[in-house]
């Protein structure tokens, strides 16, 4: 019995606490970024922005949280019972899981694996089957239309970020997401030597995001609300959540790709006495700064514009970039781990 | 040890009852959708004999890519199902046959590799050991050293695919305007604008 | 040369680059919105809002049942009833506005000979239920006697006008 405790409970539970120091943090700047969006919008715009509940508005996303709580949840009857409702709790789901390999600062991460950025490309392109399966559980015109959407937008837009990313693991030599920081440690973050694949990448991560200019699926002139239109309460709040979560996931990844992750700008006095966790938060809030800024500036790209620039200036962008890349680190002889 | 093989039968019942439901499904989504919860069992049980990339791989190009455009597919069919089912006893043989060759091709590989596991070490290469070399370098050094050209090779055979399908459905029509997107950000006022100075009383 | 720089410019997304400048300037200009319930924006003295009812400084009522509002109405939302009162002088039984077809046009302002309907400068008189709308001659002159300071203001501020 004490075998038990020590090598399946203690351990089990020490996880579980892992996952709990992640997973309620997350949500809390997820309910901060709604409010962040909102704020910085406004700003943009010459608004107000929320400023009624709480200090400055600060409680804002709680409220709205309280208020979808306590709505009702409608199935529509035409629709499909379960899936309707499998696809927001997948949807968010998948936006948590992949917080496993995430690291912090060096050592701190839940899951250490080897294929770590393998595992985050492979759960970012499961993102998609949320949308496609509220949108044909719903049984209802807009949904699909922003399913179909969706799927295409999303398949094609992952072509370009698995190039972007076999880029930078070239510069790396492995798939560990904490090798992938390491490696930045000692010469340059990489979004110096691949400036144009972070351009990429995170142009990508927006379009992978549905987030503006890129929000297609739920491109509210056209499609209402897209895959949410029949969608209220919680049900309703597990997709915002998802999303939100989703967006901080992708600045996450460009900060570990591009950033340098938790690695101080200049290892010298002043910066490096600041611990790394901080400055990953900061990498992090900046990118998501951009987004809500981008969001707020461009307007909506037509839908074959999309796929133009997805297929035919992306795509082959970055597959010559991948290939001069390779070229030239087997030109001077840096391949690493060779 | 008992943690892992309990996940390995919950796991693989997971993936033989999702196999079936895939062909007994009523329902064509349901079916990718079981289709997409069978590959994802089995990328558990990839990562369960320690090959962590092939479990991932699966998951990104038959989960992530393969299985969306099947859903894809399938969402925007509208099928007859009574009309489906008609064919079901005529091409049952078939299916059967194909069915029983496979199994006899499994059996076979499982007996051989039971009977005298002496044949697992003539393999061209051996499988490395976890704790030295990770599987996916090891995956790297066989596909791109022993095994190039047929490598080369498939990834060849995969574009010709590609490309025929792009030949077969690619339609030329004439007289079509088409937007020429360089063409429009480069347009200049100087290019196609001019003042002109008009006299009153006489035309341009 | 110009090819280079368009191409260039196209190539470095510059024109993106200029407009995402132009959001980041603008968020730190002065907002141009108001804090609407604890704040609000100058209403001029002709702004056509809620109607009124007005009386006399010594109680009378200053509706002489003359029906020209009534009449000049283009929505059709007011209708008078009137009959003698006991001194003799003309006065309404009925005075009733439909404000849900009330266009805010001012004509009913207009027409009337002794400043009796008239529209205030409330704007704020949203009501949970449509019955609540449909205004009596009591709800009228009690919403003459409630704004009569700001009426009276305002009539004044734009009598040279008139």
């Amino acid at each position: 019995m004490a075998e038990f405790w020590s090598i399946y409970m203690l351990p089990g539970i020490i996880i579980l606490a892992q996952i709990l120091a992640i997973v309620v943090p997350l949500l809390l700047c997820v309910a901060m970024l709604t409010y962040a969006e909102r704020k910085i919008m406004a700003a943009m715009q010459l608004r107000m922005g929320p400023n009624v509940v709480g200090p400055f508005g600060l409680l804002q996303a709680f409220a709205d949280g309280a208020k979808l709580f306590f709505k009702e949840t409608i199935l529509p009857t035409s629709s499909n019972k379960i899936i309707f409702l499998i696809a927001p709790m997948l949807t968010f789901f998948l936006s948590m899981v992949a917080w496993a390999v995430i690291p912090f600062d060096e050592g701190m991460v839940v899951s250490d694996i080897n294929v770590g950025i393998l595992y985050l490309f492979a759960i970012s392109s499961l993102g998609v089957y949320g949308i496609v399966m509220a949108g044909w559980a719903s049984n209802s015109k807009y949904p699909f239309l922003s399913a179909l959407r969706s799927a295409a937008q999303m398949v094609s837009y992952e072509v370009s970020i698995g190039f972007v990313i076999i880029t930078v693991l070239l510069c790396v030599g492995s798939l560990n997401v904490s090798d992938v920081v390491q490696a930045q440690a000692d010469g340059v973050w990489f979004f110096i030597p691949l400036f144009p694949m972070f351009i990429i990448f995170f142009i990508s991560a927006l379009a992978e995001t549905n987030r503006h200019p890129f929000d297609l699926p739920e491109a509210e002139a056209e499609l209402v609300a897209g895959y949410q239109v029949e969608y209220s309460s919680m049900t309703f709040a597990l997709f915002f959540l998802g999303e939100y979560a989703n967006m901080i996931l992708m600045s996450a990844l460009t900060a570990i790709l591009f950033l340098g992750g938790w690695l101080p700008p200049f290892d010298i006095a002043p910066f490096n006495w600041i611990p790394g966790p901080i400055w990953f938060f900061l990498k992090i809030a900046f990118l998501l700064f951009v987004f809500v800024w981008v969001r707020a500036t461009l307007p909506r790209y037509r839908y074959d514009q999309l796929m133009r620039l997805g297929w035919k200036v992306f795509l082959p962008f970055s597959l010559f970039w991948v290939a001069l890349t390779a070229g030239v680190l087997v030109a001077f002889d840096m391949v690493p781990n060779s | 040890m008992i943690i892992q093989g309990l996940t390995f039968y919950v796991f693989a019942t997971i993936a033989v009852a999702a196999g079936v439901m895939v062909v007994s499904a009523r329902n064509p989504v349901h079916s990718v959708l079981f289709l997409i919860l069978t590959f994802f069992t089995t990328a558990a049980l990839f990562i369960l004999i320690g090959a962590e990339f092939l479990a991932m791989v699966l998951v990104v190009v038959y989960v992530g890519a393969v299985a969306v455009l099947f859903m894809f597919v399938v969402m925007m069919l509208d099928i007859n199902f009574v009309e489906m089912r008609e064919g079901f006893l005529q091409y049952m043989p078939i299916g059967v046959l194909v069915g029983i060759i496979l199994l006899v091709e499994l059996l076979m590989v499982l007996g051989t590799a039971s009977m005298s596991p002496e044949v697992l070490a003539t393999g061209t290469e051996p499988i490395p050991d976890l704790t030295q070399r990770q599987n996916t370098a090891a995956i790297g050094d066989v596909i791109y050293t022993k095994y190039i050209y047929l490598f080369q090779a498939a990834g060849m055979i995969l574009l010709t695919a590609m490309v025929g399908a792009i030949v077969l459905t690619l339609r030329q029509r004439p007289g079509v305007r088409k937007q020429n997107i360089g063409k429009q950000v480069s347009r200049r006022r100087e290019d196609s604008v001019e003042l002109k100075k008009v006299q009153p009383g006489q035309g341009i | 040369m110009s090819f280079i720089k368009t191409n260039l410019r196209s190539l470095l997304l510059w024109e993106i680059v200029e407009g995402m400048a132009l959001t980041f300037s603008y968020m730190f200009k002065k907002r141009v919105t108001i804090n609407y319930p604890y704040e609000k924006g100058p209403l001029s003295p002709r702004f056509r809002g809620e109607h009124a009812l007005r009386r006399y400084p010594n109680g009378e009522e200053r509706c002489i049942a003359c029906k020209l509002c009534e009449a000049i109405c283009p929505a059709q939302a007011i209708t008078i009833e009137a009959e003698p009162r006991d001194d003799g002088s003309r006065r309404t039984t009925r005075y009733d506005i439909d404000m849900t077809k009330c266009i805010y046009c001012g004509y009913c302002e207009e027409a009337c000979p002794v400043d009796a309907i008239v529209e205030g400068p409330n704007f704020e008189f949203a009501t949970e239920s449509r019955e609540e709308l449909f205004y009596d001659k009591d709800k009228l002159l009690a919403n003459g006697e409630r704004w009569e300071r700001e009426i009276a203001a305002n009539l004044r501020a734009d009598a040279p006008y008139r």
